[in-house]
């Protein structure tokens, strides 16, 4: 094919390339500075707050790959109790599905990122190790009263804006 | 002395830096000119259709997820159309105009990595395609507000979506919809006039109207043959006969007009969620639907314009909470139809760009 310069549109991109060699960095140095994650992050790893649970397990069901394994009973009064209530974060895809069929709003996603453990079975965890203490960061995701107590997300659009 | 010569076979891929995935194909060489070319895929086969079976209606959202990684939105868009279609639910207008403005901003961000990934296989190693991540980066981070993921959102759901935008949502998506076209023109100075991009991209790979209307392709690639086919404007579903939008077309079909049909169809996909962005009206964003799900014994296909063309899912209804059948019609795998025709008889070292230039997504060729 015809061309009807040579070289001109080669330096015309170099001119861009010159221009965006001399900007900031957009990108972060993690883990040293962190961004604000969403409001709404869904890490993998569930919150769970047991007083308000009433043991339906309609999160067990509403699971598409069925990682949460739950056996209930009922105790002299009738009232069903959990006895088991196991997350299998190696197989969950952290989709929120759970979090969303619960009636009583007493299960939430986390908004841990940093969740690499050693051994496999590290990943299954208990419901004690999801139950809600003042450590866990439960998230926003479909949780309005959460979400609004959150930092706001670092935007790229924004600029950028450290935490720490 | 007669010399003795022999073809040649040359398997590009699966690991590769420019197949885009897990894909392989096998060519026979006579010299450097493409004699034959088998694709082989499957190494990314989830059998999602199959596992789809078994789940229930607004389980399998979370699996449409993982069919073209780079779209997401779009495929959870197409399945919900023809879950509505088949369970006749309408999900009300605040929904559907958050899914337009989710499916154009999926769209963008498809058609970046398009023309990224295009100038990568170029041989541009790496350069132009992190400008593009770094625009991607910033609609990644919309949807990670909307949605707390940045790559699966499992966000639209039967009859609505899942949540409704936070607040700092449409500033956000203000600020970033007005500087796009800026980035965009960046990007053309950065490469559209470059000498080598034209020699290699003009007059190659040159798809005609009519093989590419009998390979059913779909998409930047029929249209870059110049066949004005969109489903958005030929069967509008949603909200779209609302907002004025261009259908971009190409003339020659060759590589070059694939290119510039993606890069069109950012600044009409600007467009309309400019207009989305004014008309969104206030009020529900989940229309009423049963606890269960079990839509009436029938069919029903819904499909969409996703970034990559028609993407469309097939359903079959038995009455029971889960689909008989599920099938989805993927873009990707459609147009890859054409490679042959295409990469036959041209230079090895024109296939990869041709190849780039169909932008297919493995994760839903095999899915
Ligand atoms: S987030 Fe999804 S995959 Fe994980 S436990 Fe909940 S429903 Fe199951
Ligand atoms: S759905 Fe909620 S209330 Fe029911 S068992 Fe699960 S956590 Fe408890």
């Amino acid at each position: 094919m015809k061309l009807k310069s040579y070289g001109e549109g080669i330096a015309k991109g170099m001119l861009v390339t010159m221009k965006n060699a001399i900007r900031d960095p957009i990108t972060t140095q993690y883990p040293e500075k962190r961004l604000n994650i969403s409001r709404r992050s869904r890490g993998n790893q569930l919150v769970w707050n047991k007083t308000a649970c009433i043991s339906c397990s309609m999160c067990a069901r509403a699971c598409p790959v069925n990682c949460i394994t739950m056996v209930t009973s009922r105790d002299e009064n009738k009232k069903l109790q959990m006895d088991k209530m196991d997350v299998d974060t190696g197989v969950c895809i952290s989709c929120g599905l759970c979090v969303e069929a619960c009636p009583q709003k007493c299960l939430f996603m986390s908004r841990d990122y940093e969740k690499a453990v050693y051994s496999r079975k590290k990943l299954k965890l208990t419901k004690e190790d999801i139950l809600m203490t003042d450590s866990s960061k439960p998230s926003g995701y479909y949780s309005p009263e959460n979400e609004t107590k959150l930092p706001k997300q670092t935007l790229l659009i924004d600029g950028k804006k450290w935490d720490k | 002395m007669a010399l003795k010569t022999e073809t040649f076979i040359l398997n590009a891929g699966p690991q590769h830096p420019s197949t885009h995935g897990v894909f392989r194909m096998r060519l026979t060489l006579d010299g450097e000119v493409i004699q034959d070319v088998e694709p082989v895929f499957g190494y990314l086969h989830r059998g999602i259709e199959k596992l789809a079976e078994g789940l229930t209606y607004p389980q399998d959202i979370v699996f449409t997820d993982r069919l073209d990684y780079l779209a997401s939105m779009t495929n959870n868009q197409a399945y919900v159309v023809a879950v509505e279609k088949l369970a006749g639910i309408q999900a009300p207008e605040r929904a559907e105009y958050l899914r337009v403005i989710m499916a154009e901003l999926m769209r963008i961000s498809s058609h970046l990595m398009a023309v990224g990934f295009l100038l990568n296989d170029l041989g541009a190693f790496l350069t132009p395609l992190l400008y593009m991540y770094r625009e991607r980066e910033k609609i990644l981070d919309l949807f990670d507000m909307v949605c707390g993921q940045r790559l699966t959102y499992n966000y639209m759901r039967i009859g609505g979506v899942s949540q409704d935008i936070p607040e700092e949502f449409i500033p956000a998506l203000k600020k970033y919809i007005d500087s796009l076209p800026g980035f965009i023109n960046e990007y053309e100075q950065l490469l559209a006039t470059n000498e080598i991009v034209l020699i290699r991209t003009k007059n190659v790979g040159i798809l005609t109207k009519e093989s590419a209307i009998n390979y059913s392709a779909a998409g930047p690639v029929l249209r870059g043959s110049g066949v004005k086919w969109d489903i958005r404007k030929a069967d509008p579903y949603s909200v779209y006969e609302r907002f004025k939008f261009e259908v971009p077309v190409g003339s020659v079909g060759d590589i070059y007009d694939r290119y510039r049909v993606r890069i069109e169809e950012m600044h009409q996909s600007i467009a309309i969620i400019r207009q989305a962005m004014e008309q969104l009206p206030q009020g529900e964003i989940q229309a009423k639907i049963p606890k269960v799900l079990r839509p009436p014994k029938g069919e029903a296909y819904g499909h969409i314009e996703g970034p990559k063309g028609e993407l469309g899912f097939y359903l079959v209804s038995d009455g029971s909470t889960n689909p008989y059948r599920l099938h989805v019609r993927p873009p990707s795998l459609i147009n890859l139809t054409a490679l042959k025709e295409l990469l036959v008889g041209v230079k090895i070292a024109d296939a990869m760009a041709i190849f780039g230039s169909i932008d297919i997504c493995v994760g839903e060729v095999d899915r």
